[in-house]
């Protein structure tokens, strides 16, 4: 059995408690498991991205706990949280996000850089993932010479340089076209498959739906449909 | 290192916005070590002007004597002494005086006035007294006669070669009374020395006063002003306790008022000048932090401790101030050093008021090394201190609110 990345119990967000509650996450269970490929859906509003930044740690739950490969990210404090951040998530941001002023070789070295890794190995491994993308060629220039799925790309390698746990990625292909889309979803694909790298990303994206393996429908903050029911109806036991 | 990078490249991420900065910087380095160096020269200026007068850097008295200035408090001419003092540290030169006043008197005028008996080199050498002769010759240590100030000639009438009759009281009570021949008119600026005093050689008014081998004083000038305080101890130390040494600030403490005021007024300009200064640097900051903002909270969410943020930002306040100050002081210096060699010259009226008081009308910077260190630092620490608004905001940011569009 594939180990448990992902373990969401019973988590809630809800914005203006005191006024007019609004759930954006209502009471939600959720696991995932090493080298998932999944799709986080539903319609605007219904909370993919608030769920995507509670699982990332950029946000906290008013109720319930996540565990990511067995840490509880609620009980972290903030400056523990940037570091866990920082050695086991990657983020695929839908606005690519990418520093202007580096190369694209010194955006994806960045997190390596921020982890203290030697040069060698930041270079070896950076050149590695530029092979994976496809974009050996522009390593040397600025996000601005790129086009917008060869910045994805380069988010993408961002996001991977530091090899960690699972990558959540917001709407990745919003910004892109179709023939930009499809490479990197391609590039997702790939990685997922000969690295075991697990993606969790919202989507309104038909063609990232279709590629998904597993697609988890939310409406109103609540989980509507999942097409591993089997696997979020058995919560994974923590100590 | 690479921190550093990151930060010189962002930078450049705005040129414009960074040149202005520095820019303005540049110019605000440049404007406050010129105002320091004008304060500081113009006040070295007048103390320059004042000293050569007649008080010189330092002076030796009997003890009392500042309070009750009369021949009896006057003290035996003793050349070991002369030589001591010469000898200590800082001391340019060392010239004695004795000096007591007399009604001066022509045919039919009489006027009070300061007799000063000086050695007419030694003299030259602290008060410069050669070059403001405006007719005659100058004194020899040998001669019989006097120098006598503009204004006391024209209130007498006299002349150079005239002849002007002194009476007044000399040492221990005696009478001192004596012909004299005016050898030249020498012109003060200030007013109250122009009108009352004429000048002898020492012999000549030791005898006059019956006061033989007897000075009131010697008087001192320095080879830098800076060490004054303590040049004034080591020579308290050489003539022991029985005599007093009082530097210019004791003697003349009106002047020494005159410029800690004037100074006060410099500190409120330059205080308005600093914040300007902080309003151009905080403005930029703002402007960063507020286009990177969302920047700043993607590298959180991605993992970038908040120290390392701040020492990002703070390496890019110090970048930009430092390239200000150093381009500022290395055109500062040059332009210091040149207002010191050439320095404003003030013309119309201002100059004739400059020149009625025996001022040269000109505004001399001081090359003082300190000032450019210190008004650079002072901007430099400005820049630091402005570097802590951005600190705040990272310290409160939190990343989901900052990438909000």
């Amino acid at each position: 059995m594939k180990n448990i990345v992902i373990d969401a119990h019973n988590i809630s967000k809800v914005y203006n408690p005191e006024t007019i509650p609004v759930y954006a996450v209502n009471n939600i269970h959720l696991h995932l498991q090493e080298g998932e490929f999944t799709a986080l859906v539903g319609p605007s509003g219904s909370g993919k991205t608030t769920l995507l930044n509670l699982i990332g740690g950029l946000d906290k739950p008013d109720h319930g706990n996540i565990y990511i490969n067995g840490t509880d990210i609620t009980k972290l404090s903030a400056r523990k949280l940037i570091e866990f951040r920082l050695h086991n998530i990657g983020f695929v941001f839908q606005s690519f996000n990418l520093i202007p002023v580096l190369t694209a070789k010194e955006n994806a070295e960045f997190i390596l850089l921020l982890q203290g890794v030697k040069r060698a190995e930041r270079d070896k491994r950076v050149l590695q993932l530029f092979t994976e993308i496809g974009l050996v060629e522009k390593m040397k220039v600025r996000p601005a010479q790129l086009s917008g799925g060869q910045q994805q790309r380069v988010a993408v390698a961002r996001a991977l340089a530091s090899k960690p746990r699972f990558i959540l990625a917001d709407e990745p292909t919003a910004n892109l076209d179709s023939v930009a889309a499809l490479h990197l979803l391609d590039l997702m694909e790939a990685l997922n498959q000969e690295e075991q790298v697990t993606f969790l990303f919202s989507t309104h994206d038909p063609r990232v739906i279709n590629r998904a393996r597993r697609v988890i429908t939310l409406v109103d903050g609540s989980i509507a449909s999942d097409s591993a029911v089997v696997s979020t109806s058995a919560p994974h036991e923590h100590p | 290192m690479w921190i550093v990078k990151l930060a010189w490249k962002n930078l450049w991420r705005n040129p414009t916005r960074t040149l202005v900065t520095v820019a303005a910087i540049f110019f605000a380095v440049i404007l406050s070590m010129v105002a320091e160096a004008l304060k500081l020269g113009v006040f070295e200026n007048l103390v320059k002007n004042v000293v050569s007068f007649h008080s010189g850097y330092i002076q030796v008295h009997k003890m009392g004597y500042q309070d009750e200035q009369i021949l009896d408090n006057s003290f035996s001419q003793d050349n070991t002494t002369a030589s001591l003092i010469a000898n200590t540290r800082n001391v340019n030169a060392v010239t004695p005086r004795l000096e007591a006043f007399s009604l001066a008197a022509s045919a039919e005028l009489t006027k009070g006035c300061l007799v000063a008996g000086i050695n007419p080199e030694l003299e030259n050498n602290i008060t410069q007294l050669k070059t403001k002769l405006v007719a005659g010759k100058y004194l020899k240590g040998s001669d019989n006669a006097v120098l006598m100030a503009e204004g006391l000639a024209n209130s007498l009438k006299l002349r150079v070669y005239d002849t002007v009759m002194l009476i007044g009281q000399g040492y221990h009570g005696a009478t001192a009374a004596g012909k004299f021949v005016i050898k030249g008119i020498v012109k003060f600026g200030s007013p109250q020395l122009n009108n009352g005093i004429l000048f002898m050689p020492l012999p000549a008014a030791q005898e006059y006063f019956s006061a033989e081998k007897q000075i009131t004083a010697y008087i001192l000038s320095v080879h830098t002003d800076k060490l004054l305080p303590t040049t004034a101890v080591a020579v308290k130390r050489v003539v022991g306790v029985d005599y007093e040494v009082l530097t210019w600030e004791e003697l003349m403490p009106d002047i020494k008022q005159h410029i800690a005021t004037d100074s006060n007024n410099m500190k409120i300009v330059q205080a308005v000048l600093y914040l300007l200064i902080c309003f151009g640097i905080f403005s930029t900051l703002l402007m960063m932090m507020l286009e990177r903002k969302f920047e700043i909270g993607m590298l959180v969410a991605i993992g970038m401790k908040k120290s390392k943020l701040i020492l990002l930002f703070i390496i890019e306040s110090v970048l930009t101030v430092l390239t200000g100050c150093l381009a500022g002081m290395v055109a500062g210096v040059p332009l210091i050093f040149y207002l010191h060699y050439y320095p404003i010259r003030m013309g119309g009226d201002t100059a004739k008021a400059y020149e009625r008081f025996g001022f040269e009308a000109i505004f001399p910077t001081s090359t003082d090394s300190t000032i450019f260190i210190s008004q650079a630092l002072t901007v430099l620490m400005i820049g630091i201190a402005l570097s802590l608004y951005p600190i705040v905001k990272i310290l409160q940011l939190k990343p989901l609110t900052a990438m909000k569009k």
